[in-house]
């Protein structure tokens, strides 16, 4: 079964070079802090997305996972202040990181294994309480509430990481990347038990496969998939602290995957990027003293009108169907 | 069926995008005659009181010249954060690069200062003044040149302290109850330097942030301790002195600068009784017979009939960061020409009276050099107030030291310094 067919491909890639084309189109602000921000924050609500639409899983881990690759790199990093005892080049961390985000993500599926909905909302959300006040009260590495900055980035072809288009493009590219490994994942026939997984785990398990594995893997993807968020982060921020991957950060995830739609991963990021929209521009539109009221009850609407989220809102506005339904009627196809 | 998946989805994606490539707004231009100052402090979140306190004070700055200055307006943008550091640096970055302001007064809180310090590393032609953030390291290491900081910090805080306890009160061997994490360490810091050199003797016992019962500290603490150091804030210092008061601890109490803040004096209950004549050291007093600090006060009061009793240490010290920020703007006639080149001279020459009538100017690393205050707690005609009764001049970031062997000190944590009884 092809991935995309060939005016999918078409759309995809004229999107692409949209995207490619926007830091000329737009003022430097726009590229590097509501798109760039949005497309590394989004990265980390794609994570949540694709759990919670293939696997039917919400974990509010995602943003505690994307912390652990931060905070691997910010331990590490070369330009730390303050500096650790051991430190490696950015090559080499960028990579560890992940890998470590990867392993963080099979750890709580691992512990989340036999949980559903809200237990598994428990579970998770008592794991990213857990690990962000153990970064706020460890001095020794984590260096508590202050945190670790100056986490600048590798240079790349010559330039700093701090460089707008650099920063830009490379968040881009990563973003791409993961964004079509999940929609070619979703097609494997492991992304395919996935999907019965969420519909009926018994008859999943009934025909053969063994559903615990399939979670475990589907959690350590999904921490491979943050942990690049978190990396991205990390350098947007130029370092990382209890607060970036505290009980706030978390539910801002939750709030952009599921304003965006949680039925298919494009969602996480027109969530993150209206998110990024109303927490940059709320202050200047409404009273400044007051301006979370004006976010709160935005969120509100959308998730009032349209409980899928601007995707499902888009969606029955036009009578297009994506995501969600049409994965479904595949698997029916297939049974 | 699959076709239509990807192709509905991306083209959301690209009619979003082009939405906002249509409606993205210009960037503000900045007309010749006006000088736009953006500002970031916590309305949200846990200081966000003293957020609000903080505004009043620039506010009156503002106001004092109306506004302008050389003939040039002042545009005030003010913006809000949580006092997380991630967020500080967004505010930051959309008022230097969507509001293009020239310069940024703020933030509140320690993690957010060093977050903007960073930032302000890779600015040219702008100019981060502190607002009330006091973590140490914001000056002290890898300072930036385009930072400026005209409030002193936690470590400096405490001087004169140190030597007080020893030298005045008589005492050896105190018991310091403290919070454990970065800012009662700058302070414990500052208040051993002295009282360590001076050859006491301090037992620690740290209890993490929001601790409620102190039972097993108040257990810990050694017979021949003649004094209590609580370095501790807000509700924690309470929880402390209201248990500490019931179990019949009757050791003289030597608070830190944050101790004797409004919610343990406005409170009643057992502590009261431990409360007065508590000695403190900080950079502001409720009650200073300094006529700039009661001229200062007067007219908070009257323009802000529904602010504080007195100005809170966040109003002092906006106030004191603004007041800087307008004296080196008329001295170079409201010149931010050639990146603010001769703005930033004047800036770090700048030498003025803070409302507490001390004298401010700065170091090398653009960190204030001033006066540091012993307080008192007094009986106010049945309203608990601070006084001040000493004052320690001039007081540098290295407390005095020279700075080589300062730094060479270390980072202040739970182990530095140290000095047990018995050693």
């Amino acid at each position: 079964m092809p991935m995309l067919s060939r005016l999918q491909w078409a759309i995809s890639l004229a999107v692409l070079a949209l995207l490619l084309a926007l830091p000329f189109l737009l003022p430097s602000f726009w590229t590097g802090n509501i798109m760039g921000r949005a497309i590394v924050y989004g990265i980390v609500a794609m994570s949540l997305t694709f759990l919670a639409s293939y696997g039917g899983f919400i974990s509010l881990a995602q943003t505690m996972i994307a912390g652990i690759a931060g905070y691997t790199v910010a331990v590490l990093a070369p330009t730390a202040i303050p500096l650790g005892n051991h430190w490696l080049p950015y090559w080499a961390l960028i990579p560890l990181a992940v890998a470590a985000a990867t392993f963080a993500g099979a750890v709580v599926g691992l512990i989340a294994v036999r949980t559903r909905e809200i237990y598994l909302l428990m579970i998770t959300l008592a794991l990213a309480v857990g690990f962000s006040l153990f970064a706020q009260s460890n001095i020794d590495w984590f260096n508590g509430y202050e945190g670790i900055r100056n986490i600048l980035g590798p240079d790349i072809f010559g330039y700093p990481f701090r460089n707008l288009y650099v920063f830009y493009y490379s968040s881009l590219l990563v973003a791409t990347a993961l964004y079509f490994l999940v929609l070619y994942v979703v097609k494997t026939p492991f992304g395919l038990v996935l999907q019965g997984i969420r519909d009926n785990p018994r008859r999943v398990s009934a025909i053969g496969f063994n559903v615990g594995v399939h979670r475990v893997a589907s959690f350590a993807l999904a921490g491979f998939i943050a942990g690049w968020g978190g990396v991205l982060i990390t350098f947007y921020n130029i370092g990382i602290t209890p607060g970036s991957i505290g009980i706030w950060a978390t539910v801002n995830v939750l709030v952009m995957a599921v304003i965006g739609g949680l039925g298919h991963p494009i969602g996480a990021f027109i969530g993150a990027l209206v998110y990024t929209l109303f927490d940059t521009f709320a202050a200047t539109i409404y009273d400044r003293d007051r301006f979370n009221t004006l976010i709160g009850l935005v969120f509100l609407v959308i998730v009032l009108v349209s409980p899928d989220g601007l995707l499902g809102l888009f969606r029955r506005l036009t009578g297009w169907r994506t995501g969600r339904s049409v994965a479904t009627e595949t698997m029916e196809e297939k049974t | 069926m699959l076709r239509k998946r990807l192709s509905h989805s991306t083209a959301v994606a690209a009619i979003a995008a082009a939405a906002f490539v249509l409606t993205g707004p210009a960037p503000a231009t900045a007309e010749d005659d006006v000088i736009v100052i953006g500002s970031i402090t916590t309305l949200e979140g846990p200081f966000a009181t003293g957020g609000q306190d903080a505004y009043r004070a620039m506010e009156m700055a503002f106001e004092e010249i109306d506004y302008t200055i050389a003939g040039k307006r002042i545009e005030w943008i003010r913006e809000s954060s949580d006092a997380q550091a991630d967020v500080a640096l967004a505010r930051a970055r959309k008022l230097i690069e969507q509001d293009d302001v020239d310069i940024i007064i703020g933030p509140l809180s320690g993690a957010e200062g060093i977050a903007l310090r960073d930032y302000s590393r890779t600015l040219e032609g702008k100019t981060i003044v502190n607002g009330s953030s006091g973590a140490a390291d914001t000056t002290l290491r890898d300072p930036s040149p385009n930072f400026f900081r005209f409030n002193t910090e936690g470590t400096q805080w405490t001087a004169g302290l140190g030597n007080y306890v020893y030298d005045e009160l008589g005492v050896d061997h105190v018991a310091l109850v403290a919070a454990d994490y970065a800012f009662p360490y700058a302070q414990v810091m500052g208040f051993m330097l002295e009282y360590c050199a001076a050859g006491g003797a301090v037992t620690k016992l740290w209890s993490p942030l929001n601790t409620t019962d102190f039972g097993s500290i108040i257990a810990n603490i050694p017979e021949d301790a003649g004094a209590i150091v609580l370095i501790q804030g807000g509700t924690d210092a309470l929880a402390f002195l209201t248990q500490y008061a019931e179990t019949g601890g009757d050791r003289p109490i030597i608070g830190g600068s944050i101790t004797a803040d409004q919610t343990l004096l406005s409170a009643r209950g057992p502590h009261q009784r431990l409360m007065e004549g508590m000695v403190a050291a900080g950079p502001i007093a409720d009650l200073n017979d300094d006529p700039m600090w009661i001229e200062w006060v007067e007219a908070y009061r009257e323009r802000f009939p529904d602010g504080f009793d007195s100005p809170s240490i966040h109003a002092f010290n906006y106030y004191t960061n603004t007041k800087a920020v307008l004296l080196a703007l008329e001295e170079v006639d409201g010149d931010l020409s050639d990146n603010q080149a001769a703005f930033q001279e004047a800036l770090a020459n700048v030498e003025f009276q803070n409302p507490m009538g001390a004298n401010v100017r700065l170091d090398h690393n653009r960190q204030a050099i001033s006066d540091i205050f012993l307080t008192r707690v007094v009986n106010d005609g049945g309203t608990m107030r601070t006084e001040a009764f000493g004052t320690t001049e001039g007081v540098t970031q290295s407390m005095g030291m020279d700075e080589e062997e300062f730094l060479a000190l270390g980072s202040p944590s739970r182990d530095n310094p140290d000095c047990p009884p018995g050693s």
